[in-house]
């Protein structure tokens, strides 16, 4: 098992180090930097080329691109992330807040989607063909196709007509003031979740409609087990291995891919950040939202990889 | 799975994609698969209003009145004016072109390509196999909005760019699915005999084995499909897909739909229903074909 955890985390890192170097490329083929996003604005077109040359010494964005990647690296390794070049700032600064708000509503999303897909999947399962199943995978597939921003807007519009109420937009932490905490951030828990209930729903339907045929169930079954025995400890327990996953794997991109629900409801997450950093070419933090996101992502994968492996030992001598 | 093999393959006799009967096929797949027939007839109607857009719009979709800003719904205006005095409803019929544009442009090139990718990669095997992966990997490891707005922020806006950004995190996700199937086909006898014959690697991956993988690929196409309809719209309303004035959905809803929702309610809600009724449409479609075309999950 040791074996296996320590050969699963090496493999993660050719796959972060092509996030790395991707990223570092791709943001450096834009054209426009950091330093012409700040002087060059509109009215303001012709600046001296010396200062702007001086700015980028001062950023190290005069230096030929490998040494630039090879400082890059160094600091990470180091696990420095390095200074905001837009706001000076390091970069833990900047994200350490935002980092909270993401992953908290991340969490919340995932725990409605939770809520909500398990039930609801296995009861379509059980009532396969019927009006029950046609409802809740109606329900899901809607869930799928309304834009969660666009729910957003709905929800938000719906206090203000009906309560005359708006939920905060400013951001507390929890444990400042958990009351107002969640008064804001349970609508878009709402209207993502729901979002992300829908795979979870399908999936659940599919693995318990896979696992209700196995001959075991039939055996259980037969033996006149009691129903709600064999659907608790024969079934769902079988079939929850490929709804985790997925719900695990959704919850690694809730944390960087809720871009356009924070816009809705005024929310300074990452996906905020990631937008204002690119327009701003703030190649450093640019860079390190990315390295977060994909981090997180390979890292859950990791996880959910560790724990098939833990509950199915065949995995381990793939 | 021996109790199943039966079923697996009168089933893929039934739906063999590429089988010239198609009309008795499409008879079978609307009685069996109603929510599926359903999606593919909302499919059909929006495409019709794309196509006759000029046809139905009652206004013309750039012309602004400013003598009727943020209108209610009226006999004029079916379903009011925005903040410019422009017909809502006109709007909504010439943005199912840009939808369905980008929709389809999207999820075609980034199919097909990943489709390719995928066989390719499962052909040669071994090191240009791992290397393919492992390239994929890197890009499966960001969620689909990051990356497209990566580079839409590199490319600039408009309906091409938003096309190609929504195209490229398709690819890897394509790829990966096309690849199982293909591994199996690479074993298949007549691979093997179009090797012997002498032909290039490109006509056995182009002529041989990408037909064959057309279940896994229509699969991920319809499933895509929704999907680049709705990051389209997320793209359009960050500001960062179709620039105005262009009719999109998306990009109704930015700004002022928000600013004077509880004004005028009908700007935020209606482009809204726009965007949840097409990706219903393709969903309830793809959904269904996936159940068709995949034996596995076959309702007994």
């Amino acid at each position: 098992m040791v074996k296996y955890v320590l050969k699963r985390l090496l493999l993660m890192v050719p796959t972060l180090l092509g996030v790395v170097v991707l990223i570092f490329v791709l943001l450096r083929v834009v054209p426009g930097d950091v330093v012409e996003m700040r002087f060059v604005s509109g009215q303001n077109q012709f600046v001296d080329q010396k200062l702007l040359a001086a700015e980028r010494a001062k950023l190290g964005l005069d230096k030929p691109m490998w040494q630039q990647f090879g400082d890059y690296l160094a600091g990470l390794v180091r696990l420095d992330l390095g200074r905001s070049m837009w706001t000076g700032a390091p970069i833990t600064e900047e994200i350490k807040l935002r980092l909270a708000l993401s992953l908290q509503l991340a969490l919340m999303a995932t725990l409605v989607a939770t809520a909500l897909a398990i039930p609801l999947g296995v009861l379509a399962a059980l009532r396969q063909d019927t009006w029950v199943d046609y409802v809740v995978r109606v329900f899901s597939i809607a869930g799928l196709a309304m834009p969660s921003f666009w729910l957003g807007i709905l929800i938000i519009l719906g206090f203000l007509i009906v309560f005359r109420w708006l939920p905060p937009m400013v951001y507390t932490p929890f444990w400042v003031d958990p009351w107002q905490n969640l008064a804001q951030l349970t609508w878009p828990a709402l209207a993502v979740g729901y979002r992300y209930s829908a795979v979870a729903t399908r999936m659940t339907r599919s693995a318990m409609l896979e696992v209700l045929r196995e001959d075991y169930i039939r055996t259980a079954r037969a033996k006149g087990l009691w129903q709600k025995l064999i659907l608790t400890r024969h079934a769902l327990r079988n079939a929850m291995l490929p709804v985790l996953t997925v719900i695990a794997l959704e919850f690694a991109f809730l944390l960087g891919g809720l871009v356009v629900t924070e816009q809705v409801f005024n929310l300074n997450g990452l996906g905020l950040l990631f937008v204002q950093a690119i327009a701003h070419r703030d190649y450093t933090l640019t860079q390190a939202l990315v390295l977060i996101v994909a981090f997180t992502f390979i890292f859950v994968n990791f996880l959910v990889d560790l724990a098939f492996a833990w509950i199915d030992p065949r995995i381990r001598y793939r | 799975m021996a109790i199943n093999a039966p079923v697996e393959a009168t089933a893929e006799a039934e739906f063999q994609v590429g089988s010239r009967e198609w009309a008795p096929l499409l008879v079978r797949f609307a009685r069996e698969r109603p929510l599926g027939a359903i999606g593919a007839g909302l499919i059909l109607l929006m495409g019709l209003v794309a196509a006759l857009a000029p046809a139905l719009a009652t206004h013309e979709p750039l012309a602004t009145d400013y003598a009727a800003m943020l209108a209610p719904p009226s006999a004029r205006h079916w379903l009011g004016t925005d903040a410019h005095g422009r017909d809502v409803f006109s709007r909504l019929v010439f943005g199912s072109r840009t939808a369905l544009l980008v929709g389809f442009g999207a999820s075609v090139l980034g199919a097909t390509l990943g489709a390719v990718l995928g066989v390719t990669s499962a052909y040669f095997a071994g090191r240009v196999d791992l290397l393919i992966q492992r390239v994929m990997d890197v890009f499966l490891s960001l969620p689909l909005i990051i990356l497209a707005l990566a580079v839409v922020v590199i490319l600039g806006t408009g309906a091409l760019n938003v096309i190609l950004a929504i195209m490229i995190p398709m690819i890897p996700r394509c790829a990966l699915v096309v690849r199982s199937s293909a591994l199996a086909i690479r074993e298949m006898p007549y691979v093997d005999a179009a090797r012997a014959a002498g032909y290039g690697h490109g006509r056995i991956i182009l002529r041989h084995m990408l037909p064959n993988v057309m279940a896994p690929y229509l699969i991920m196409l319809t499933a895509y499909l929704g999907q680049a309809i709705l990051l389209e719209a997320s793209l359009s309303f960050l500001g960062l897909g179709v620039s105005e004035p262009t009719a999109a959905w998306g990009l109704m809803l930015r700004g002022a739909a928000v600013q004077f929702a509880e004004a005028a309610p009908w700007m935020a809600i209606f482009p809204g229903l726009a965007i949840s009724l097409a990706v219903f449409a393709f969903n309830l479609f793809g959904d269904s074909l996936r159940d068709a075309l995949d034996p596995r999950l076959k309702t007994q």
